[in-house]
């Protein structure tokens, strides 16, 4: 088994590994690296597992580059699941032709706001550089010349939901351009024991909205003014879930200022806020191919130009 | 009403089997940390499977109740006592309104359960009544029981018959300072090394004092991860993965120092490498675990783990068919 990936472009399906999570759960890892290419392998396996109705099988949940079931192992033997689970890989393939039925959804950001600037000064000690802002030290170590050229690259790209967790609500977002383009940062040294609510975090190879106030150790760029996780469902975005992103969700970052911010939050504390959003077929296979051209039509969905 | 929280003890929360089904959206099964003990709390009153109930840790609360009601506590020994007189755990008992409920010090064990003959009645938050804090959900406001609180009891009929009905002794559970818990390897334990494999499995592991409903953290060695240059996506540290789904009883070691079990209210994912999980069947003996209780990981294989968790399913038949 092939032991590192390297951050060199995938040339090959690597194979997966297949594992059980204790006597209740089946852990498959389909890749040790992060690609969108695994990601919509791991959304076309799990959607098509769900679309089986299998008895026994309790939760399916996609994650980046893996993905787990949890299964009640008196209806189905955790080993005729794995059976079942290769048969499904082989036909999910490379994911050629693979179809999402998703949304393009509008995410209004702002960097640099007061309350993730006021939690990461008072974090500095945690952090690689205490002399410079998350942005500041991030755009750095990612070769970009200047701050305001890592944002343009950071709300330049659409995002695509790829793993829903750690707490309710809160989305793993990786960026729709090619491999070379990822950005990358490091998380904290040692995690922050305050995060703001909505603060808009990257770590890894992934961007993020904390849908809670909490720890967290992703580094600090900025602040939506919209929830992600309305546990009292008074939004209308959050009449059917409590948690408004879905894996698969095609985010588009958009940067906003002091005054749009507090104008949206406004319209979220009055209850008549609703995100813009739009229905998409997307096409993985387009997005592999020509990721920029296609971003371009993507937004023009969104955005209607 | 039924019942009225006079102390809340340290925490106490409403618990049943879960909230399942919901992991893609990152929340945890909560539920109560001692199946065996809980489930066992509603065969002795009569309750449906599921039925609520309260978890209590450590510190037991007070409670007054406001109606007649048949009560039975199991779990942790944790001496009840009905109007300051010691009352037994593990058999039914019979309480009148403005009786109090009061408990004595931990013995041994962590959790004590009562279960209430026709269930605590919260309402029911996505398919289950368990409190999930975190996030302010389900049990009561979503939350720990708090002095003046009350308590709605549902509706279970007249139960009295059952009163004196106990748990056969060699049922009943005795919770030891030292446990040994199995373990399923896999996950991403590729990334140990095999000497720090074989380190996780001969230490004798301490509890640390974060040990809750989220998860129980260890100290009693250092282990280290298989050197490699990190994948896309992961972050930098050796002990980091692509981010990924997290099972209950998990086993994850941030940093190589003090491995994480998570429980029922666990992160439902992130990206520390987990090497393990602990089988179902030896999670209620963890639960009962506390702060410096010594803890070893033996490593089982499926077989096992299904076999136990069938023989735990049988003696709990076997209890409820006592008790019927």
């Amino acid at each position: 088994m092939k032991r590192t990936m390297g951050r060199s472009v995938e040339t090959e399906l690597p194979q997966a590994r297949y594992s059980y999570g204790g006597d209740e759960y089946v852990f498959v890892e389909l890749a040790e690296a992060m690609s969108l290419k695994v990601n919509f392998r791991a959304m076309a396996i799990t959607n098509r597992l769900r679309e089986e109705g299998i008895p026994g099988v309790t939760d399916i949940c996609p994650s980046n580059a893996s993905y787990m079931i949890r299964i009640d192992p008196y209806e189905l033997h955790p080993d005729d699941l794995i059976s079942r689970l290769k048969a499904i890989d082989e036909e999910v393939g490379d994911v050629r032709g693979f179809e999402l039925e998703t949304r393009v959804v509008d995410v209004p950001v702002m960097m640099e706001d007061p309350w993730t600037h006021e939690t990461l000064m008072r974090f500095r000690d945690r952090h690689q550089d205490p002399n410079a802002t998350d942005l500041e030290y991030s755009a750095r170590v990612n070769g970009f010349g200047s701050k305001e050229d890592f944002i343009e690259a950071l709300l330049g790209s659409p995002w695509l939901v790829t793993m829903i967790g750690f707490v309710p609500g809160l989305p793993w977002c990786y960026q729709l351009v090619p491999p070379e383009e990822q950005i990358e940062v490091p998380k904290y040294v040692r995690p922050r024991t305050y995060t703001p609510e909505r603060a808009f975090g990257f770590g890894g190879g992934f961007a993020v909205v904390y849908s809670v106030e909490g720890a967290g150790g992703y580094q600090l760029f900025g602040r939506s003014p919209l929830p992600v996780l309305d546990v009292t469902q008074r939004l209308k975005d959050f009449q059917e879930s409590i948690v408004f992103p879905k894996p698969g969700d095609i985010w588009n970052y958009r940067r906003i200022d002091r005054e749009e911010f507090d104008r949206l939050e406004a319209e979220v504390e009055e209850g008549t806020f609703e995100y813009k959003k739009k229905e998409f077929v997307f096409h993985p296979d387009r997005s592999l191919e020509d990721p920029h051209a296609y971003n371009e039509e993507i937004l023009g969905v969104l955005y209607g130009n | 009403m039924g019942i009225r929280v006079r102390q809340p003890g340290l925490l106490t929360t409403v618990q049943d089997t879960g909230r399942f089904g919901e992991y893609a959206i990152g929340m945890p099964p909560s539920g109560a940390m001692d199946v065996f003990s809980y489930q066992v709390g509603n065969y002795l009153v009569g309750n449906e499977d599921g039925a609520a109930g309260l978890e209590m840790t450590y510190l037991g609360p007070e409670l007054e109740f406001t109606e007649d009601a048949v009560i039975a506590i199991t779990g942790a020994e944790m001496p009840p006592k009905i109007n300051g007189e010691v009352a037994p755990a593990w058999e039914v008992i019979a309480v009148e309104s403005g009786d109090v409920l009061s408990f004595d010090y931990l013995g041994s064990g962590a959790r004590s359960y009562l279960a209430v003959a026709g269930g605590i009645d919260v309402p029911i938050f996505m398919h289950s009544r368990s409190t999930y804090t975190l996030i302010g959900l389900g049990g009561l406001e979503g939350r720990a029981l708090q002095e003046a609180d009350e308590l709605e009891v549902g509706e279970g009929g007249d139960r009295s018959d059952r009163v004196g009905k106990a748990v056969d002794e060699d049922h009943v559970p005795a919770y030891s300072k030292e446990t040994e818990l199995r373990v399923i390897i896999g996950l991403a334990s590729y990334r140990l090394t095999e000497e720090s494999m074989e380190e996780f499995l001969s230490t004798t592991w301490t509890v640390t004092p974060d040990a809750d409903r989220v998860g129980y953290r260890y100290k009693g060695g250092e282990l280290k991860f298989v050197e490699r240059e990190q994948p896309a996506g992961a972050g930098a540290d050796p002990a980091n993965v692509v981010d990924f789904g997290y099972p209950i009883g998990s086993i994850q070691v941030p940093g190589g120092v003090e491995p994480i079990v998570l429980m029922n209210d666990a992160v439902t994912g992130g990206g520390y490498a987990t090497i393990g999980t602990v089988i179902s069947a030896d999670r209620d003996r963890l639960a009962q675990t506390k702060t410096n209780d010594k803890t070893r990981f033996r490593s089982v294989d499926l077989d096992e783990a299904l076999k136990a968790r069938e023989e735990r399913r049988q003696q709990m038949v076997q209890i409820q068919q006592a008790l019927s």
